[in-house]
């Protein structure tokens, strides 16, 4: 498989682009595998990467139902950041951004990775005491955390209304200088061409529908759509689909799926060049290198696995940011989606065993796993490959929710992304 | 975009309500025999079904009641609404 480089791109110009060949190979599926991997999102996909790249197993599998990041992973909106509460959370995303600061290269695949900083903006004396202990609590844990003032805050964001009569009034924020954006498809076709290259299968167009056991109750393969697969041991990373497929292995979860929506308007001129979240509306921006701008806010208001969305959400994620940005009033959008997320009580992911032997899970990153995606892959790819889990994923086990060792993110936090 | 009929207001715009969960959820008894892990399910374990599911709602920008809907979590499609206390419906032929 060929390297990409700016040599190459240039020969390629010169020859009417007609030299490009496809950047991972569609085998079908072989009848067995050391491991399987069920979900062809960005967790699922670095999995079968850091197996291969990790610990030596190449003879892996990815099964994807339809295309490779069509999950959450290709309509999120990109948020990269790791300035959370609690020590277990700040060491894992911290993790997760130290490996997208090198993933381009890694991978050598250009994933945008765009460090230009993520600011939470606070809207009361006590939106600020939050935010205060927050950075707090990520500065004790050596991640980069900062108060920033209303004048910065206008400095970065001309957009903003910061005015004493704004209807959210900034009282000041926190920010991340190292938090950013990253293209989210380059993120899935990255890992998966490099996956590729190191003798991963990837098979799209592939659903598994059931799991097959031996008579100790082990799961020793999968069903699928393509026919059955055996399999040393299997990894689930299917995101919003995750009771789904754990009602097919015989185990109950404490996910919920909800819808969550995302909006990109016309393409604008520079007006933005930081990530803007607010802890007032939920609402959150930023602008693509396309001149989009990207929003987000909430999630929709109960469970669903329709990719759709709808309207009260939308309309108070787009009302809080014309508030916010009154410029923006007359902005026309272009386009409006949804993704299935898998919603956990204590907003943490679950990684590791489940009740069925030879069946890992990665799941729970809710409305925030796309920062994830490294780290993700990386944990569940050295539980797969040892037998035993990560240090950074064993807080993040099944079994807290039984031992009432809970991470709570969505109370410490409060926000989403 | 929702229209919800309220057991005892009628049809009403889904902005007027808020959706609370999985319904027909009995707590574990007696407190004092019942395993971490039948009160970690009992708290936080949910079927999360993709079809078919049945859950409790709140009129809370109305007549402030709470009542069961069975709706279909791929079309949000409702089939049917029922008091509080009441049995699911049989909805056979339709799940
Ligand atoms: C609108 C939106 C905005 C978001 N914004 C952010 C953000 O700013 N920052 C952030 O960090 N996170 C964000 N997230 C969350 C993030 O997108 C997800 O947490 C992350 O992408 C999850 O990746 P994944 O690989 O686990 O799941 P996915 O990418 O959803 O992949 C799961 C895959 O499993 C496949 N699958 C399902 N069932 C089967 C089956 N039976 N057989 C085979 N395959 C199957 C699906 O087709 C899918 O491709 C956002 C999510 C949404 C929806
Ligand atoms: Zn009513």
């Amino acid at each position: 498989m060929e390297r990409y480089s700016a040599w190459r791109l240039f020969r390629e110009a010169l020859n009417g682009h007609r030299g490009w060949t496809p950047a991972w190979r569609s085998p079908s599926p072989k009848r067995r595998y050391d491991a399987v991997i069920i979900g062809g999102g960005g967790h699922g996909l670095a999995t079968a990467y850091y197996l291969a790249k990790n610990h030596g197993m190449t003879n892996v599998a990815v099964v994807e139902r339809g295309w490779l990041g069509g999950g959450n992973t290709g309509r999120n909106t990109t948020i990269v950041r790791s300035n959370y509460y609690h020590r277990e959370s700040a060491r894992l995303y911290d993790f997760s951004v130290r490996l997208y600061e090198s993933l381009s290269r890694e991978l050598n695949y250009n994933v945008m990775f765009s460090q230009r900083g993520v600011i939470t903006l606070a809207h009361s004396r006590h939106d600020l005491e939050v935010v205060a202990r927050w950075a707090g609590a990520a500065q004790l844990h050596g991640v980069d955390a900062e108060m920033v003032s209303v004048d910065e805050i206008k400095r970065r964001i001309p957009l903003l209304d910061t005015s004493p009569s704004a209807r959210f009034p900034v009282w000041g924020g926190l920010m991340q200088r190292r938090g950013g954006t990253a293209r989210h498809d380059a993120v899935a076709w990255g890992y998966a061409r490099a996956a590729s290259r190191l003798g991963v299968d990837i098979i799209q167009n592939c659903e598994v529908t059931g799991f097959s056991r031996n008579e100790r109750g082990r799961v020793v393969g999968v069903e699928t759509s393509l026919g059955p697969i055996a399999a040393g041991v299997v990894g689930l990373a299917v995101a919003g689909h995750s009771t789904v497929l754990a009602d097919l292995a015989g185990f109950r979860l404490p996910v919920t799926s909800y819808a969550l929506q995302a909006f990109v308007s016309e393409p604008l001129k520079p007006v933005m060049d930081t990530v803007m979240l607010s802890l007032a509306t939920g609402a959150y921006i930023s602008q693509s290198d396309k001149g989009g701008l990207v929003i987000g806010g909430g999630l929709d208001l109960y469970p669903s696995y329709a990719q759709r969305g709808n309207l009260p959400t939308a309309q108070r994620v787009i009302g809080a940011l014309a508030d916010q940005m009154p410029a923006l009033g007359r902005v026309r959008l272009l386009r409006q989606w949804a993704g299935i997320v898998d919603v956990v009580p204590d907003s943490s992911p679950i990684l590791g065993e489940t009740p069925v032997e030879g069946l890992f899970i990665n799941c729970g990153w809710g409305t925030g796993g796309f920062k994830a995606i490294p780290a993700g892959g990386t944990l569940l790819a050295h539980h797969l490959a040892t037998g035993e889990p990560h240090p950074l994923a064993e807080p993040f086990g099944l079994r807290r929710f039984a031992t009432g060792a809970l991470i709570d993110e969505a109370a410490a936090s409060g926000i989403a992304h | 975009m929702l229209l919800i009929p309220c057991p005892w207001c009628g049809p009403r715009d889904e902005i007027e309500f808020r959706c609370g969960g999985q319904s027909h959820i009995q707590r574990p008894e007696p407190f004092d025999a019942v395993s971490d892990e039948a009160w970690a399910d009992y708290l936080f374990t949910r079927i999360n079904p993709k079809g078919v599911s049945y859950e409790r709602w709140l009129h809370v920008f109305g007549c402030r009641q709470w009542f069961n809907v069975a709706r279909d979590t791929r079309t949000h499609e409702i089939h049917a609404v029922y008091r509080m206390g009441e049995p699911k419906p049989d909805l056979r032929g339709v799940e």
